[in-house]
């Protein structure tokens, strides 16, 4: 029998080991909190993720630390992708950033579980009245006010420029937009039918309607035509009615995939990103698309490619829209909320806030910021999507316990295999309300 | 009964192979050419496997903005020592589940089976909890304690169908040719338990090495980021992504798997029969 020696055997283990106690060298935690000197730190997540907000961000964290020296704030990057799961578990170990970045779509649980901090006595004066009441609203759950809402951004029709001039068809501004039924029309105008050799002024579609998230879309666009969905009641309970109103939108874009053919019925499970190959290509002449979208289009279009951006269509209440801004928290378990709040203050002076804004291509909340002329140039839409802000106003589900169960398990779905022509209105409408109220139900007892 | 394969017969199993090989490699391959691809190229309606106009900025631009390198050394010092740890723990556990068979080992094997049915959402905030506690949060060795436990249920059943598989009368012949327990254990079980317990380390080292909600939760200062967490710094609102940066960031984090793979499988094979012949 071969055997291997005992001397090699225990030579190994031993550098096994030897390596593993290496390894987990310097592996131990970092306390956290104050210094012993009295010197504050602050946790500070941010959502920044394009290089250029990545950039300033870091940059006002540097430029806040080199002026308050007593107050350290410690830059964190988190994810889109997963904030909530992340938040929520910190939270409930007592180990949440003391400063937090999110979306005021996503505050609601958070606000009403206790996690946040109610900033409505703390925060300047300057602050309070430089954001509108309408963004206000945003960030504002029962009696408190749970986040600064600092960037936003319009729902906007990205346009292939050479078809839309060649094509004839009366192009919107702010102030006089598409109604719906004259966006139908334009659409329909602009489309080749799939398979034919467009003609000048035509695409294969007219519009690709990127709906792979079918709710925050229709409920926000919804707004134009007076929707509102979700009804608060005297007893400030939540129940769901799909009206007239909320049918509208809807329809148009069931209507455009189904019978006019002027929509693409693939692009419906596709996301923003995923329809700008077919439009750069000249497949849609129209893409609905978030602000934000041009510096994707900026760096993606070939040399040459032009476009344009045309505010989305108006309904019978103008060419509202809902929205819901990123904002800035304060968890509930710092100690230190008032330095915090000292620190929102210092990232959203008007001219930091423009700052911010430019980095993620998309409008600040905060009049001072909006009035900036760098946000009112031609170049990449800039001046329509400022013209746009004043008509934006919170999310019609912004305050909604239960929600993003709601989106997830009953509208979704429904909304998906409405457009797609599965199922009818009273389908849709069934499922919205019905399975819906069962759903809020559960969060309101 | 024959073991010969008809000619055309073994020309289907070759084709289903490469049709699974293909299946297998068609997204790894599709990472790599978008990698190299330039902005526009990723914004084309009909893409290319080769890139037109090939460049290595989407990786100049990944260095750039996040820490990759000590984003890996971190994934790197938590994967290894969980694969470690989580092998030197499973390997005698497993011996004697295998070989004592009684209701321990049965009740042992059963519980086994159960812990793998609990999700991670389920345990996530009792074991946050538990760790801030033991003051292991933000720490890399809390981090691979919890990838240790997590991976040691499957780590134990693989490594006892390894050793299952090892004859009890390979040790009963040591036994009568005068080798004691221990002797037994390292110059006949070990060496044929070898291929089985790299197969487990790898195991462990892959699960830690991609494992992201753990390292994303735990870990909360930049310098301990793990590669998982800091590849969704790529990653935008509504599934918008920086394509690029992250396909190259990702090729990159894909190469020290392939690497391991790479050398350790030659390694599998060579020590299956290792040690079974009395020479």
């Amino acid at each position: 029998m071969r055997t291997r020696t005992p001397i090699r055997a225990r030579t190994r283990l031993v550098a096994a080991a030897a390596t593993l106690g290496l390894l987990l060298t310097g592996c131990s935690g970092s306390g956290d909190g104050d210094s012993a000197d009295g010197r504050i730190t602050l946790r500070f997540q941010s959502l920044a993720w394009q290089d250029e907000s990545v950039a300033v961000n870091k940059a006002l964290v540097k430029e806040w630390n080199a002026a308050h020296p007593e107050v350290n704030v410690e830059y964190v990057q988190g994810s889109w992708d997963s904030v909530h799961d992340q938040l929520l578990t910190s939270f409930e170990g007592g180990e949440a950033p003391d400063i937090i970045h999110d979306a005021s779509d996503d505050l609601a649980d958070f606000a009403y579980g206790g996690y946040l901090a109610d900033l409505d006595g703390l925060l300047p004066d300057r602050l309070k009245r430089d954001i509108p009441e309408r963004s206000w609203q945003t960030t504002a759950f029962g009696d408190g006010l749970y986040g600064v809402p600092f960037l936003q951004e319009p729902r906007v029709l990205i346009a292939n420029k050479k078809i839309l001039e060649a094509s004839g068809v009366r192009i919107p501004t702010v102030e006089k937009p598409w109604t719906w039924a004259e966006f139908r029309s334009a659409a329909r105008e602009l489309t080749a039918g799939e398979g034919r050799e467009p003609a000048a002024g035509q695409a294969e579609y007219g519009v690709a309607w990127p709906l792979k998230d079918p709710v925050s879309a229709t409920l926000n666009l919804s707004r134009s035509t007076g929707g509102q969905l979700f009804h608060r009641g005297k007893d400030d309970k939540v129940t769901i009615k799909y009206t007239e109103a909320d049918a509208e939108v809807p329809a148009v874009i069931r209507d455009q995939v189904n019978t006019d053919g002027s929509a693409s019925g693939a692009t419906l499970g596709m996301g923003g990103s995923d329809t700008l190959p077919g439009f750069f290509a000249g497949r849609y002449a129209m893409v609905p698309l978030g602000f934000s979208y041009r510096q994707q289009i900026i760096q993606q279009a070939p040399k040459g490619f032009e476009w344009t951006v045309l505010p989305s269509p108006a309904g019978a209440d103008g060419a509202t829209q809902g929205v819901s801004p990123q904002t800035l928290s304060v968890s509930e378990d710092t100690r230190h909320k008032e330095e915090a709040v000292a620190f929102i203050d210092f990232l959203l002076q008007p001219s930091s806030m423009v700052r911010l804004a430019r980095g993620d291509w998309m409008l600040p909340t905060g009049t001072a910021a909006l009035a900036d002329p760098s946000l009112h140039t031609e170049k990449d839409g800039w001046s329509t999507g400022a013209a746009l802000a004043r008509e934006l106003r919170p999310a019609p589900a912004q305050s909604v316990r239960g929600y993003p169960e709601w989106k997830d398990k009953v509208a979704t779905p429904a909304l998906q295999e409405y457009y797609s022509g599965a199922i009818d209105r009273a389908e849709l409408e069934k499922r919205l309300v019905k399975d819906g109220n069962l759903v809020l139900a559960r969060y309101q007892r | 009964m024959s073991l010969r394969t008809s000619g055309p017969a073994r020309a289907g199993q070759y084709l289903a192979l490469l049709c699974y090989l293909v299946f297998l490699g068609f997204p790894f391959l599709w990472l790599i050419s978008t990698a190299f691809k330039p902005a526009r190229e990723l914004g084309s309606l009909h893409p290319t496997w080769i890139p037109d106009s090939p460049t290595l900025e989407n990786f100049r631009q990944a260095f750039d903005e996040q820490p990759l390198l000590r984003a890996a050394g971190n994934s790197l010092t938590v994967a290894l020592s969980a694969a470690l740890i989580a092998v030197v723990i499973a390997t005698p556990m497993a011996y004697v589940m295998a070989r004592q068979r009684g209701r321990l080992a049965t009740v042992a094997t059963g519980w086994v089976v159960v812990s793998q049915a609990f999700p991670f959402v389920l345990v996530i905030i009792p074991l946050f909890l538990v760790l801030k506690n033991l003051h292991l949060i933000n720490s890399l060795f809390g981090l691979v304690m919890v990838y240790v436990v997590w991976s040691l249920p499957f780590a134990l059943w693989m490594l006892v169908g390894y050793v299952r598989a090892v004859p009890a009368e390979l040790e009963e012949a040591a036994a009568v040719d005068g080798a004691g327990r221990l002797r037994t254990l390292v110059s006949v079980t070990a060496p044929l338990l070898a291929p089985g317990i790299v197969a487990t380390a790898m195991f462990a080292f892959i699960t830690a090495w991609n494992e992201f909600f753990f390292a994303l939760v735990l870990l909360k200062t930049p310098e301990k980021q793990t590669l998982p967490v800091i590849l969704t710094h790529f990653l935008g609102a509504e599934g918008v992504a920086d394509l690029g940066p992250l396909a190259a960031a990702a090729f990159l984090a894909t190469i020290p798997s392939l690497v391991i793979f790479a050398v350790i499988q030659r390694r599998i094979t060579g020590g299956m029969l290792a040690g079974a012949v009395k020479t």
